[in-house]
């Protein structure tokens, strides 16, 4: 049994937010720097060398990337053999949310109730936190900031088992295509297949989390990243949605079992300002 | 084409514009999103006048981050214009004439724009501190209990955009589309 006192994870929270919002992590910086060689559009190429200034001005200013610093999306890892002492955990994590962003000149983004009177909650809390129990005596925290100009162009579809790897892929690209310019190409797709309506789209939601530049350890899944990345580009978007090849810089796809009758798919479409970043405590 | 631009528009140069020009904007646009765009639409239908004379205006559809101290305003890139569709008609037909955001328009949004000959440019989504440097003053002028979401007049100095939609309905997005677009035909259940 190990304690772990809520302050550091308040202070973990507040700085992994800051951090993830002014810094754009190198293996999509890597992928922007690739797209201006493969690019073929003349306005493309000069979108996404705009795109690679904004990140410099960003890290270098302590800016956000994007000025929509988003809802924070956490996930947490806790080991079993942690005993947290000295308050509430979820209190804890949307307390570093609250000084993160108001500490950090971040926007605050979140309204109270999404029907009615929609009032703002001025300190981007409350979180959407994903919690997780592993093995082991630590706790680790990914504070995943999401856009929603992005957030709103993705997808769930429940397909049924006949329809099989054409209807997956179909459903991927006709929601990409119906995205266009809207969540600010060239944009990052996670996918999630299998379980059930929740756990595809949470599964959706994990694959932005890993690096664009990793495939998946599953030949046929890689096989399939890579066909969709392909089918994706060929769609003619391009950068900012003026036309062009890099539309997607990266395509990844999770799966997990599911039922007999079933084949659920989600999209999760993010844009190139997509925010992770993790600690172990 | 390249061109600079003075805000507020006039007739004229609307006209000359024309979808994949590229612009540098000088002058006074004006920030409103979703709560702004609602509120202002309630004014006009209470008979009621808007916080700013709206004839020959821009509005920039973007929710800034807060300035750092000793900065004019933070990271400030377009939001997604679609979502102010229901309420874009309206005022261009009260005299609003440039639109900035990012993301497709509605064809109700088109047949005004083409009806009383407005514009609707794209700033690069996603580049709000690229964008911030050509914002060289700002205040608050209506509704600031919506905080980011309030109205706030902005001075801009070489505010690049792309004509995106010109005033005869031509629209960069499909042209670009299509253009680099290599989906079989065939096999095209992609449009």
């Amino acid at each position: 049994m190990r304690t772990i006192c809520v302050n550091d994870i308040i202070e973990a929270v507040e700085r992994l937010c800051q951090e993830s919002n002014y810094n754009l992590n190198d293996d999509i910086k890597k992928e922007l720097e690739k797209g201006i060689q493969t690019e073929k559009s003349e306005n493309g190429k000069e979108i996404l060398a705009h795109i690679i200034e904004n990140a410099e001005i960003a890290g270098k200013k302590r800016m956000a990337i994007c000025q929509d610093t988003g809802m924070t999306v956490i996930f947490l890892d806790i080991g079993q053999d942690v005993y947290i002492t000295g308050g509430n955990l979820t209190d804890a994590i949307n307390e570093g949310v609250r000084r993160g962003y108001n500490k950090g000149y971040l926007r605050k983004s979140v309204v109270k109730d999404p029907v009615f009177e929609r009032i703002n909650t001025t300190d981007n809390t409350p979180a959407v936190i994903h919690y997780n129990i592993v093995n082991g005596d630590r706790i680790k925290i990914t504070v995943a900031p999401k856009g929603f100009g992005s957030e709103n162009m993705s997808g769930l579809k429940m397909l049924t088992p006949s329809e099989g790897i054409e209807g997956v892929k179909r459903f991927i690209i006709e929601t990409v295509d119906k995205a266009g310019p809207n969540p600010c190409p060239p944009i990052i797709v996670g996918v999630g297949i299998g379980g059930t309506m929740e756990k595809a789209a949470l599964l959706a939601k994990k694959a932005l989390l890993r690096p664009i530049d990793e495939r998946s350890c599953e030949p046929r899944i890689k096989e399939l990243e890579l066909e969709l990345l392909e089918s994706i580009n060929s769609l003619g978007i391009g950068p900012a949605g003026l036309g062009g090849r890099v539309t997607a810089l990266g395509v990844n796809v999770e799966v997990f079992p599911t039922h007999i009758a079933g084949l659920p798919v989600a999209v999760n479409i993010s844009c190139h300002a997509t925010r992770h970043s993790e600690i172990i405590i | 084409m390249k061109y600079t631009l003075e805000a507020p528009f006039d007739d004229e140069k609307i006209k000359r514009l024309k979808a994949g020009d590229t612009v540098s904007i000088n002058g006074i646009i004006y920030t409103a999103r979703d709560a702004a765009h609602k509120k202002m639409i309630s004014l006009i239908n209470e008979g009621k006048p808007l916080p700013f004379d709206i004839r020959n205006q821009t509005i920039y559809y973007v929710g800034p981050c807060p300035a750092r101290p000793g900065e004019v305003i933070g990271s400030a890139g377009p939001t997604t214009s679609s979502r102010m569709d229901a309420y874009a008609p309206k005022l261009i037909e009260l005299g609003l004439k440039g639109m900035i955001g990012k993301g497709l328009r509605s064809k109700a949004v088109i047949d005004a724009m083409k009806k009383y000959k407005a514009v609707y440019l794209g700033a690069i989504g996603g580049a709000g501190a690229l964008i911030a440097r050509s914002i060289v003053a700002q205040e608050v002028i209506a509704f600031p209990e919506l905080g980011t979401e309030a109205i706030h007049k902005l001075t801009v100095e070489d505010f690049p955009a792309i004509i995106i939609i010109d005033s005869n309905g031509d629209d960069l997005y499909r042209m670009g589309r299509d253009k680099y677009r290599a989906v079989n035909p065939e096999n095209n259940t992609y449009t």
